[in-house]
């Protein structure tokens, strides 16, 4: 899956959890979930969990930690899909 | 244990809303609370016609449902201190069904929706004493170490 088809996806999982609109219109692979999205850091939670399902993969501790950005989700993400 | 689980709740008098911790596992917990008449928001909500706040029948189906709960999973795990843990509500969805008036008895029974990354989900009901469903929904909390 290429990086590009992954942000796709992943911009439709944060959406119900983004509280600043312009932000996330404008999304980009460098979009920082919770200062430029302003999600609420408890509902990261809920993002990896949505993650973890839409593309059937299991995130560790060490994993969730670096996914605070778009691009660093991607990439945790592809890493996941290629280890599968 | 469920004594000592309530012992170790964040909360005291005027804010435990806790009385009795009757049944729990990972998955699920049931206690329950009886709102004493003499409590201090009866004063004010409302003015001659005390009724139990929607935010107090949050607060306590939270404590039992959510925080109870949380403490008691996280006891299973690891050889945590429960002292040093910091409680935080996160987000609540709740719909109210009926009043409680003081002097009434509640029963919480709340179960697991998931604990991932020290996040706690709960789905929650409470009823009175004639098995009334008062209130239902989610709450969702962490565990700050």
């Amino acid at each position: 899956m290429t990086a590009e088809v992954i942000q796709d996806k992943l911009k439709v999982i944060v959406q119900p959890y983004v509280n600043h609109q312009e932000n996330f219109d404008n999304l980009t692979s460098k979009s920082d979930f919770i200062n430029d999205l302003q999600i609420n850091s408890a509902n990261l939670v809920d993002v990896v969990l949505d993650v973890e399902d839409e593309f059937d993969i299991r995130i560790e501790n060490d994993d969730m930690e670096k996914m605070i950005s778009v691009e660093a989700t991607v990439n945790v993400i592809q890493k996941k899909l290629e280890t599968k | 244990m469920k004594n000592k689980l309530i012992s170790q709740l964040p909360y005291q008098d005027p804010f435990l809303f806790v009385d009795t911790i009757e049944d729990v596992s990972e998955d699920f917990i049931k206690g329950s609370y009886t709102f004493k008449a003499s409590s201090w928001f009866y004063k004010g909500h409302f003015k001659d016609h005390p009724i139990t706040p929607g935010v107090i029948l949050t607060e306590c189906a939270a404590q039992i449902g959510l925080a109870s709960l949380g403490l008691f999973i996280f006891s299973q795990d690891k050889n945590s201190d429960l002292g040093k843990i910091r409680l935080a509500m996160t987000s609540t969805n709740i719909e109210f069904l009926k009043p409680v008036f003081p002097d009434e008895k509640v029963i919480i029974e709340a179960e697991k929706i998931y604990f991932r990354f020290n996040k706690l989900k709960s789905s929650v009901k409470m009823f009175n004493s004639n098995g009334d469903l008062i209130l239902r929904g989610d709450i969702a909390g962490v565990i700050l170490i």
